[in-house]
């Protein structure tokens, strides 16, 4: 069977970059959506949340935040707003993001300081809980 | 001709120049390869964004339906915009000076109408508050690293202008990053969203949640996008130019306090000539 080509571009780097892979799993804007071989063109919006990318026996999952997904001819690109491997996740600093939006939502009183602070809440929010969520040795999908 | 003396003194002072222009060409040169590291590392996600918006034109767009996309349309030019990008310093050879005057021409041959200008780094606001041009919004100290995030500040004031139709096209003038030798000043029209070509023709894509949700999130990015690389490129552009300015500086700097050198033991030589002749003509006169 065919392969995927799977790129993940942020603004400022690659992220990813693998043409071996057989799955990806990604938070669509409509809900989760797999993306195997062949499939049909398709362009989504992304959510914040998990992207799992299967190749070869291994899986990785990376934390994507907003951004966009496009499938055409056996190729994913991925252009995220911010995109990192979870093992790459700094769980310090995302504690210390999440308590100073806390922080700051509990004194903001300008709609544009909340919205972003909502925004840097809900991104530590996301890394914390995907860089704890427990992991098989194997790569393969963690029970639960 | 000066005394030996201060010929000695010039001398110093020109060799602490060409020290300081020497340290600076070093800071320089080091900070641009990180600069030019960025430029590279940003590319691929224009370049995909690009593609992404070719594919999603590829598809057949009637006049209303492009109507829901104001970014797009084309409209007469009645009111320009120019988004002028420059560094915020200065020590750049005729980097800045050629910057400017690319900006200047802009505004009076091309634009064909009145220009509303946004200033992106000192030089250009300062240019531009001195010769009293229409300036709507001014953004400095970007610094060296600009995250995509810094420029979506500037991207919505053109944006809103555009939609609210304070102006009917925006352009950008930037220093086209070309290689460390080279920067070229450059305009790119950002606004109206000039579509590219497509590889593909008419694909049928599965959108998610709908194609105008998806063209109404993605064409402002690439506004952002466009903006960024500018930015990043102007970056890259100001180290080089100035590690080449400083380098020539240097190169100036040791070629005069050599030539000084030569002047201060020719200077000194006669110095000595002279001192011999009169104790010569001393003793001479001694002697009769």
């Amino acid at each position: 069977m065919a392969n995927l080509s799977v790129e993940i571009v942020t603004g400022e780097r690659v992220v990813y970059q693998n043409d071996q892979v057989s799955m990806v799993v990604a938070p669509g804007a409509e809900g989760s959506l797999g993306i195997l071989p062949s499939h049909a063109p398709l362009v989504s919006l992304l959510q914040e949340g998990e992207l799992r990318i299967k190749s070869g026996g291994s899986e990785e999952a990376l934390a994507v935040h907003g951004g966009f997904l496009e499938v055409i001819n056996n190729k994913v690109v991925v252009l995220a707003d911010t995109a990192e491997r979870i093992s790459e996740i700094d769980i310090e600093r995302a504690e210390v993001a999440r308590a100073s939006a806390e922080e700051t939502l509990r004194n903001a009183k300008d709609s544009v300081d909340i919205a972003e602070a909502e925004a840097a809440l809900r991104r530590a929010a996301i890394r914390l809980r995907l860089a704890r969520k427990p992991r098989g040795q194997s790569g393969g999908r963690p029970p639960g | 001709m000066a005394s030996p003396r201060e010929i000695r003194r010039r001398i110093r002072s020109v060799r602490n120049m060409s020290q300081i222009t020497r340290a600076m060409e070093m800071v320089a040169a080091s900070k641009m390869r990180r600069a030019q590291d960025r430029v590279t590392a940003s590319r691929p996600y224009s370049e995909r964004l690009r593609e992404f918006i070719a594919d999603l034109s590829s598809q057949k767009m009637d006049a209303e339906e492009l109507s829901r996309f104001p970014l797009l349309a084309e409209r007469p030019v009645k009111t320009a915009g120019m988004i002028l990008i420059t560094p915020d310093r200065g020590l750049t050879g005729a980097l800045n000076g050629n910057l400017l005057r690319r900006g200047a021409q802009f505004i009076r041959d091309e634009a064909d109408a009145p220009v509303k200008v946004i200033a992106v780094g000192k030089k250009g606001r300062d240019f531009m508050a001195r010769t009293g041009q229409d300036m709507i919004a001014d953004f400095i100290g970007m610094g060296d690293a600009p995250l995509l995030d810094d420029v979506r500040p500037i991207a919505t004031i053109a944006i809103d202008e555009f939609l609210s139709g304070g102006v009917d096209a925006v352009h950008m003038v930037y220093p086209k990053f070309v290689n460390t030798l080279t920067q070229q000043p450059s305009v790119v029209q950002i606004l109206p969203i000039e579509r590219p070509e497509s590889q593909y023709e008419d694909v049928d894509y599965i959108f998610e949640p709908d194609p105008t949700a998806v063209l109404q999130e993605i064409l402002p990015r690439y506004v952002e996008v466009l903006l960024y690389q500018g930015l990043l490129e102007t970056v890259a552009s100001f180290y080089s130019a100035q590690m080449v300015a400083m380098r020539n500086a240097t190169d100036n700097a040791k070629e005069l306090s050599s030539e000084l050198e030569l002047s201060y033991n020719k200077a000194r030589q006669a110095q000595i000539t002279n001192e011999v002749a009169e104790i010569a003509a001393g003793a001479n006169a001694f002697r009769t």
